[in-house]
């Protein structure tokens, strides 16, 4: 149990600190510790946590507590939630005192355009890996394609999207 | 968004650790699917913690920065104003909610899992989440479409990631410094 929750912990501290372009860009590498490295769940069971964490209130990484309890318990969440928030609060901690100094030098622009082709690749390949663990059947291919079309071409409210994907994936139609 | 009128924007005073906590609880309990717009509607217009400005430059620091922007933002502003004791609050009060929610969630999926219609329903909802970052992935990249280095990064990201599965440690220390090596280079 001790050795886990070091594992989650490692796995997790090292998250933060590479979770540049917020919380998306991790998801591949979380779902490669916990699926293809620890055994800890399958790949769809991961993809379906996701979805959990998507349908709640609150920041987009809330994924990460939910891993922990699924794996470890209540100390799961607490050693997740440490290791995942932990980090990257104290780099933002010692950045801030930073910031002011180096608000106009001309590199941090250039830093900062270079890091959004990065955060690009990264959600992309983000939505590849969760979409292939979540889409088994026609039925959920339709669902999945139909929400990423009307998200992106309408304002319709994302968790309209996702009440409407839970609705008709109750029906069970094009699912096995 | 920063056009906003001078009394949207006006600041009122330095919010103590009860307010930080209190103010980032009720941003966890009610941010569905995307805290940002409800942040800067709670810090600048509603409570006059922040003005438009220094909003837009903390958010740009906290995007810069590993970890979510929101996430990071309750610790820059909690900080900012009473000190670590402020950086807790605040971040303990933006995921106390959600943390107990998707705990709860958690336990239903769980037990019942096993269940058909469970099943169809969480197969239907994880199909909706894949959906929703397609779309995301696709508002991101959207910007870099005639930008033939940022869409030569893009696709070296997902095919290391996505394709070959490789860990996230070495690809980031390789296409990071390349990507902004490229960039350094089209600026002079």
């Amino acid at each position: 149990m001790t050795a886990t929750l070091v594992t989650l912990a490692l796995i997790f501290a090292e998250l933060s600190l590479l979770a540049f372009g917020g919380g998306n860009t991790i998801l591949p590498e979380m779902q490669r510790q916990v699926v293809d490295i620890h055994h800890w769940m399958t790949a769809q069971e991961f993809s379906a946590l996701f979805a959990l964490a998507q349908a709640a209130p609150g920041p987009n990484m809330m994924v990460v507590p939910l891993v922990g309890w699924h794996v470890a318990g209540f100390s799961g969440v607490l050693v997740t939630s440490l290791a995942k928030f932990g980090p990257s609060s104290l780099v933002t901690g010692f950045a801030l005192r930073l910031w002011e100094r180096f608000k106009d030098r001309p590199w941090r622009r250039t830093v900062q355009a270079g890091l959004v082709p990065v955060t690009a690749g990264l959600v992309t390949a983000s939505a590849v890996v969760i979409t292939h663990a979540s889409t088994s059947s026609w039925g959920t291919i339709l669902i999945a394609a139909g929400v990423a079309i009307a998200t992106t071409t309408t304002r319709i409210h994302p968790l309209l999207a996702l009440a409407a994907g839970a609705v008709l994936g109750l029906t069970g139609i094009g699912q096995p | 968004m920063d056009a906003a009128p001078a009394t949207l924007t006006t600041k009122h005073e330095a919010p103590d650790i009860g307010e930080l906590f209190t103010g980032f609880f009720i941003l966890g309990l009610t941010g569905f699917g995307g805290v940002l717009p409800l942040a800067r509607h709670m810090m600048v217009e509603k409570r006059g913690w922040l003005t438009g400005a220094e909003f837009t430059d903390l958010l740009g620091l906290c995007q810069f920065l590993p970890g979510g922007n929101i996430i990071n933002m309750s610790v820059a502003v909690g900080l900012k104003f009473r000190g670590i004791p402020g950086a807790l609050a605040s971040i303990l009060g933006l995921i106390a909610v959600p943390t107990a929610v998707v705990i709860c969630l958690g336990v239903i999926y769980g037990r019942f899992a096993d269940d058909p219609v469970v099943r169809h329903l969480f197969g239907g909802l994880a199909a909706a989440a894949a959906g929703l970052l397609i779309s995301t992935a696709i508002k991101i990249a959207w910007p870099l479409r005639r930008d033939v280095t940022g869409l030569f990064i893009v696709a070296l990201g997902v095919l290391a990631i996505a394709i070959f599965r490789l860990p996230l440690l070495p690809t980031l220390l390789t296409l990071a410094p390349l990507s902004i090596v490229l960039r350094a280079r089209q600026a002079s």
